[in-house]
């Protein structure tokens, strides 16, 4: 237990240890994450007059940003998939990257909530009173506060049993590394049905939501991590192999294609039938009766996943340059498309015909670049501890490595020692 | 930290207290705008007070002790506030004769003054549509008719307010059961348990829920201080309210205040348990419909339409 306690302390210590690039991102994010503090504070104080939401448009930025993020988190962990069940080697090491970004992911939509929250200060009521297993939000934050222990779970064991040098028990983390990869499917179906669960919002009463959900999320979240281990690889001794892009790449390709084809048919039965259903679907794609706020914004977000598709399926277009250019296009696509794209046109008409547009404010804005400074930060400081502890730097007998650049050649990570 | 820990000196202990320092002044910055927080809404009070199905009587006293305690302090008003329970045998149904609506708007503006809604930034529970005649397709209507003279004789009016469904998706969605249906089909909430997610809003096909995005702002003089728990007491920043069919008005034998304020009787509301009563005999009677049948919700708000109605019976069961 003091040997636990240390071991946090060091951490704590490590996350403050960097050359000078390390620490500018440090104080930028910090920077940022106190900046959507404040604007958090004022919108405690006013209300949530504050963010562009009214009665007509009552979820906005915070919901699409939950809901895009329910998706990385959940696509994160599906990493293991491959390794277990195809026995993929080449991703064998790198699955707890994914379960990292799985638990800052998590923590953000967490966060995102609760700004979304009129009444913080009542959150405890879900204690106390929880309509479970009637209410879909119920439902959400169970699977998304134990989707977030799980991950905390396995990532902590491991990391702990290589600090303290000992083999890790499999029986303490196997089990968990397959419930959390079926778990991860369950947080962004159980999310995609709080919207599919409402018959008055045609828009999301679709049977189509959930598997686009889970697609679009298979896309976006190895994307981020494709980019991700690449700033591992060039920071740290990590050792990223080629076949682990080339097989994450597969993955983004497959899912991007069955995306794509989802979105064809829902817009297919949309536009074809042009029943009353249409109109959210018409605001969105082409503007109603002159109001066209996020046209836009779509036809850059169906640009760029086409984009990114092509360079995918083109010969020519294998190297890595090309791959990160598609990645970027497609999360930027996607988090347009499942954030703002899905959650706005919800509302827009109202139940009642009336057409109100949503702008978000820059309180609210600000609030939301804090909460993804906050999350990247989080994420910063995990990778930090975890890359000296898995590259043998850093355990329980030896000293702090004071510094990134000058360090000995790092022993090669143990293959049983990780997932 | 350990002995084995990199020794503390002198310049890296300075430095370490600066960073400290100016971490704790950038946070303190951060956080400058919650000195203006109102914190008469933090009490440990209303921290603790319990969820209204769980409260006793003697409970249920304190704490609207409580609220005429904090009605008053704010409004200079003595309020009288109680509990209005539902009564046995009596199920609310609300009935609307839109061949006699005129689009006036009185119903609106009583039921404002009536359940003492915010009046800055003003929260309506009633919505009324113009429509085109010969349509009945909501997504038709004007909200927003501004008309020297109403009726316009090219259109009929529509009311919308809470449906008071049967099926409520409202209630369905509800993480914490802050709203709920009474046995008297009312669909009420506890205004001191909603935590503001607005789930709800989102799930309502009528569009009837209301969110308070700031702190209500009512006028000392036109506060209503008749006022119950589950229906109009004053409400508090960013909590979800609606129309509950005037429940403490009409638990107690009266009748809604849109309906009493209605010029021309189009309104009609009463128990439909009893066969004798005026909505009973209109569902029987008359050619009813409800809003968005498809979505499943089962109204007890029902629409007719009935040129010649009004007269004939105006002021019967009342």
């Amino acid at each position: 237990m003091r040997e636990y306690i240390r071991f946090l302390g060091r951490c704590f210590a490590l996350s403050f240890i960097g050359d000078w690039r390390y620490r500018l991102w440090m104080l930028i994010l910090t920077g940022i994450a106190l900046v959507g503090l404040h604007s958090w504070s004022e919108q405690l104080v006013h209300g949530l007059i504050t963010t562009g939401m009214t009665d007509q448009v009552s979820w906005g930025l915070y919901i699409a940003n939950f809901t895009f993020l329910v998706g990385v988190a959940a696509a994160a962990a599906m990493m293991v998939i491959p390794v277990y069940i195809y026995h993929r080697e080449e991703l064998h090491d790198l699955v707890i990257f994914g379960e990292l970004l799985a638990v800052a992911a998590i923590i953000m939509c967490l966060l995102f909530v609760t700004v979304d929250l009129g009444r913080p200060d009542r959150f405890m009521h879900i204690l106390w009173r929880f309509n479970f297993p009637i209410s879909m939000l119920a439902w959400d934050v169970i699977v998304l506060n134990v989707y977030l222990l799980l991950n905390l779970h396995i990532c902590g064991y491991l990391i702990w049993c290589v600090y303290r040098k000992k083999k890790p028990s499999r029986a303490f983390y196997i089990p968990f590394v397959f419930i959390a990869s079926v778990w991860a499917i369950s947080i962004h179906t159980v999310t995609a049905f709080l919207y599919v669960g409402l018959g008055g919002r045609p828009f999301w009463n679709a049977a189509i939501i959930a598997p686009r959900f889970i697609a679009s999320a298979f896309a976006a979240g190895p994307a981020i991590m494709i980019l991700t281990l690449q700033v591992i690889r060039h920071y740290t001794k990590i050792k990223v192999l080629p076949g682990a892009l080339a097989m994450l790449r597969r993955i983004v390709t497959v899912s991007l294609a069955i995306n794509m084809f989802l979105l064809g048919s829902e817009l297919f039965t949309e536009f074809y039938t042009q029943s009353a259903h249409v109109v959210s679907a018409k605001y969105l794609y082409f503007g109603l009766e002159g109001y066209s706020a996020l046209v836009p914004w779509i036809w850059v977000s169906v640009f760029l996943d086409s984009l990114a598709l092509l360079i995918l399926f083109t010969p020519g277009a294998r190297t890595v340059r090309w791959l990160n250019i598609s990645c970027a296009a497609m999360i930027v696509g996607i988090w347009i498309e499942k954030g703002m794209g899905l959650i706005i046109p919800g509302f827009v008409p109202t139940p009642l015909g009336e057409i109100v547009e949503y702008k978000p404010t820059l309180n609210e804005t600000l609030i939301c670049l804090g909460i993804w400074a906050f999350g990247a930060l989080i994420y910063t400081i995990l990778v930090r501890v975890t890359v000296p502890v898995l590259t043998g730097r850093l355990t329980f007998d030896k000293d702090l490595p004071m510094d990134v650049a000058d360090s000995p050649e790092p022993a090669l990570i143990e293959k049983e020692s990780l997932t | 930290m350990s002995s084995s820990e990199p020794k503390l000196d002198r310049r890296s202990f300075f430095r370490a207290s600066l960073g400290a320092v100016g971490g704790l002044a950038a946070l303190a910055a951060a956080l400058e705008p919650l000195k203006d927080f109102d914190r008469s809404d933090l009490t440990l009070d209303q921290f603790l007070q319990k969820h209204y199905k769980e409260m006793n009587a003697e409970d249920m006293q304190k704490v609207l002790d409580r609220i005429e305690k904090e009605v008053e302090k704010r409004y200079d008003v003595r309020p009288e506030i109680r509990d209005v329970k539902p009564r046995d045998g009596v199920e609310f149904v609300y009935a609307l004769n839109l061949g006699a609506c005129i689009g006036c708007r009185r119903c609106v503006h009583a039921c404002v003054a009536e359940n003492n809604q915010s009046r800055d930034p003003e929260i309506q529970y009633i919505r009324v549509l113009e429509m085109p005649r010969g349509s009945i397709d909501i997504e038709e209507g004007n909200h927003h008719y501004e008309r020297p003279k109403v009726p316009s004789p090219d259109h009929f009016y529509m009311p919308i307010q809470c449906q008071q469904c049967e099926n409520p998706p409202c209630v369905k969605v509800c993480p914490v059961e802050a709203t709920w249906q009474e046995p008297d089909g009312l669909t009420v909430i506890d205004y001191d348990w909603c935590i503001g997610c607005r789930y709800c809003e989102a799930a309502c096909p009528y569009w009837a829920r209301r969110f308070n995005f700031t702190e209500p702002s009512i006028p000392k003089d036109d506060l209503n201080p008749n006022m119950s728990y589950l229906s109009n007491r004053p409400r508090k920043q960013g909590v979800m309210e609606k129309c509950h069919f005037c429940l403490h008005r009409t638990r107690e034998g009266r009748m809604p205040a849109c309906l009493e304020v209605c010029p021309v009787g189009a309104r009609k509301f009463g128990n439909i348990r009893d066969p004798e009563s005026e909505v009973s005999k209109i569902l029987k009677n008359k050619h009813v419909f409800v809003l968005k049948q498809e979505v499943g919700t089962h109204p007890r708000f029902f629409y007719y339409f009935d040129e010649d109605y009004g007269p004939a019976i105006h002021g019967e069961g009342r």
